[in-house]
């Protein structure tokens, strides 16, 4: 037997955790990437080891988003911080009304994280994106001493196309538009919260962690000229993506609050946080601002795919210079859906 | 929402709403004041206003604990904090208010003091047996809501034989508030003519301690819940008692409060606490008997005598006008500093701060009145 080939040895990934090694560019953080990553996101791009990969650059405008994943805990119903990655950033390129084509995912791990929980983390991930149909086709893995990260944290960039012609961007709104939401609100931030440590309490709600790209193939193949703009509610929920839109396009929103898709699970732990449900985040909901004349049938359409199901209309753009989103409360009063001041749920994704 | 929904309905409160408007006398002003956060939350949240009839005005209280909270008192909380021996534990609504020279607890912590947001008083106590060899302080605030859980949290350091657990206590007493608001007379008195009076307080203290405000003030009072119809069916309550020429204490809460209140609950609170000869309140400045301290037999848990604190006296930024908004005097859109310099984001007084002060619940839900009224 050859001695100028060591012995391969397979990561232990019952009870082997990450040490300083693996991030230290040498045969572990190699072992780490192979038995690990590319195990799990399989794919040609990955096989053929280079450190970029390459694609064909279609017709239409490219899309390019980039986001970062810290949530507390990792593990949480309905999800983890790899599922969440990849459906956060395949969300958030086809808000634009893109087809995601590609991702990348970089992760920052502290020493000490064990080897099942990152194996599961990245099979979550690789199920996810075969899923959606958006392979992981480039990466990065680091790692910081103990205390300098807290557990892991996950980085995914993702690019798409969107066909010509096609704009949606936040400052299209206009006075008259309508807006729609695709489903409950709320689910996610209660899910995670759930599981917060000082705060467990029992509950079946799920993280609504999504992709949401087919559904937004059929709102752009339905009612694409008539669409001005996508979003995912997440950080802030609702309220927070309704002021932004509100800001960007210089207009005021005026919500129905009894139109809110809202579960009752949700709305009694938010209850005894003392949280507002439109403030907590979600992962697999969009907000749609739409032309008046085509409200009606990109609804249809919305209710007709099964992550659009509980879609509904909440109201309308209005001209407001002060650019309030203005709710008529169930209880019969008018108030404000302010941004969220301070940080109510920190480290939600 | 069971339970919940049945205090939010909008049928009724549309019928409540009539016979406000039916029965408020057009020809006089209606001065209300609800005393508690929670009532004024509760006002904004669910626009309960718009249901009012102008003759009926509602006057926010100073019964939300953060915001009477003077700024010595944070300033010494954040002294504590910035000690290396000590994790200081805090509720979560305390993290932004803001200290002298615009410190606060959420900076503290940004600059390196050990500041950790709790939910519960026993969260604390798990910290310090978690922790031996960290002081653990918590900063206790509020009313006699919040006193029961810190005097069981003390009772639970002593059990446990926890030597490094203490409290830095602002308890503070509701019956004291409504006198200094109602003694205040001349020109920064306020005219109030009844109370919407505490709901969670009052499960604990029960709703006779508010029988001197009728009888000896002859202020109508009404205990109401938190919920928007509770606060609803109290204005009604209250105007008929004003018509009448009543002033009685009434229950609207029955659901939850009785007369006594919850014995066991009164009997940790006078095991652990006693009185304090004078507190300073934001807003009401020093009041005799108004304020709760640590018995001598509990000493050692006194983060104040454990640590020889001592607060400072501190000066609030002078344009900011909490202290009349706390009395009733003063609206929020009276005060210069209301939506420009001071918001939720960037708070100069307290009463901007939590959810549940008069300026925050105003700026959050209620601005577009401003417009409207304009």
């Amino acid at each position: 037997m050859s001695r100028l080939e060591p012995v391969r040895r397979k990561l232990d990934l019952k009870a082997g955790r990450v040490d300083l090694s693996h991030g230290a560019g040498g045969r572990a953080m190699g072992r780490l990437i192979e038995d690990i990553f590319h195990e799990a996101f399989d794919n040609d791009w990955l096989r053929a080891g280079n450190d970029q990969s390459a694609f064909e650059v279609g017709a239409g405008r490219m899309v390019m988003t980039t986001d970062g994943y810290v949530v507390s805990p990792l593990f949480f119903p309905g999800g983890d911080i790899g599922k969440l990655a990849v459906n956060g950033t395949i969300n958030d390129v086809a808000m634009a009304g893109a087809k995601p084509l590609y991702l990348s995912a970089s992760f920052i791990i502290e020493e000490g994280f064990p080897f099942a929980d990152l194996k599961r983390i990245a099979q979550s991930m690789g199920e996810a994106s075969r899923a959606a149909g958006v392979p992981i086709i480039t990466g990065d893995t680091k790692v910081v001493e103990r205390g300098k990260a807290d557990g892991v944290f996950v980085t995914t960039c993702g690019v798409g196309a969107v066909m010509a012609g096609l704009v949606l961007s936040s400052d299209r709104a206009r006075p008259g538009d309508v807006v729609i939401v695709s489903g409950t609100m709320g689910d996610h931030g209660v899910a995670v919260m759930s599981k917060r440590e000082n705060l467990e309490f029992e509950t079946e709600i799920l993280s609504d962690t999504a992709a949401l790209h087919g559904l937004v193939a059929d709102m752009v193949a339905a009612c694409g000229p008539q669409l001005r703009v996508m979003r995912d509610p997440t950080r802030g929920g609702l309220a927070a993506t309704l002021n932004e839109l509100a800001h960007s396009s210089g207009v005021g929103f005026s919500i129905e609050e009894s139109a809110i898709p809202i579960r009752a699970e949700v709305a009694a732990a938010c209850e005894f946080l003392g949280l507002d449900p439109l403030n907590v985040a979600n992962e697999g909901k969009l907000v749609a601002i739409v032309a008046p004349e085509a409200a009606d049938a990109l609804l249809a359409v919305m209710k007709a795919h099964p992550q659009g199901r509980d879609s509904a209309i909440l109201g309308r753009a209005v001209e407001d210079e002060n650019r309030f989103v203005e709710m008529r409360t169930a209880f019969g009063g008018g108030r404000i859906v302010d941004w969220l001041a301070g940080e109510q749920l920190p480290r939600i994704c | 929402m069971k339970y919940v929904d049945e205090y939010r309905d909008g049928a009724l409160a549309q019928s409540i709403a009539e016979t406000i408007k039916r029965e408020a006398r057009a020809d006089r002003i209606y001065r209300l004041m609800e005393f508690c956060g929670g009532h004024t939350h509760a006002i904004s949240r669910y626009g309960l206003e718009d249901l009012l009839p102008p003759s009926v005005r509602m006057i926010h209280g100073p019964g939300c604990p953060v915001c009477v909270l003077p700024m010595a008192r944070i300033d010494l909380g954040i002294l504590c904090a910035r000690d290396p021996r000590i994790t200081l534990c805090v509720y979560g609504d305390m993290m932004r208010v803001p200290g002298s020279q615009g410190s606060s607890f959420l900076k503290a912590k940004a600059e390196g003091a050990d500041v950790r947001m709790v939910y519960s008083t026993l969260d604390a106590i798990k910290i310090a047996e978690k922790e031996p060899n960290r002081e653990v302080v918590f900063f206790a605030i509020g009313f006699e809501t919040t006193t029961p859980p810190t005097a069981l949290a003390i009772r639970a350091a002593q059990k446990k034989g926890l030597k490094n657990f203490s409290v830095l206590c602002n308890h503070v007493l509701t019956p004291a508030a409504m006198t200094a608001i109602l003694e205040s007379g001349g020109e920064e008195g306020v005219l109030v003519e009844g109370f919407v009076g505490p709901a969670h307080v009052s499960t604990v203290i029960g709703t006779k301690p508010y029988e001197v405000f009728a009888s000896h003030y002859r202020k109508p009072v009404v205990i109401a819940g938190f919920e928007p119809l509770d606060v609803a069916q109290a204005i009604l309550m209250l105007i008929r008692q004003i018509n009448d020429g009543r002033s009685e204490v009434e229950n609207e809460y029955i659901r939850a409060v009785t007369r006594e209140g919850n014995a066991r609950a009164q009997a940790e609170v006078a095991e652990v606490f006693d009185l304090r000869d004078t507190f300073e309140w934001r807003g009401l400045g020093w009041l005799p008997d108004s304020a709760l301290k640590l018995r001598g037999k509990y000493a050692e848990y006194d983060a104040e005598t454990r640590f020889g604190l001592v607060a400072q006296p501190a000066k609030d930024n002078p344009a900011c006008e909490c202290g009349a908004i706390l009395r009733g005097v003063k609206a929020p859109r009276e005060c210069r500093l209301f939506g420009t310099v001071c918001t939720p984001d960037t708070p100069m007084g307290s009463c901007m701060v939590s959810p549940e002060g008069a300026c925050s619940a105003h700026w959050t839900y209620g601005r577009f009145r401003e417009r409207n009224a304009a």
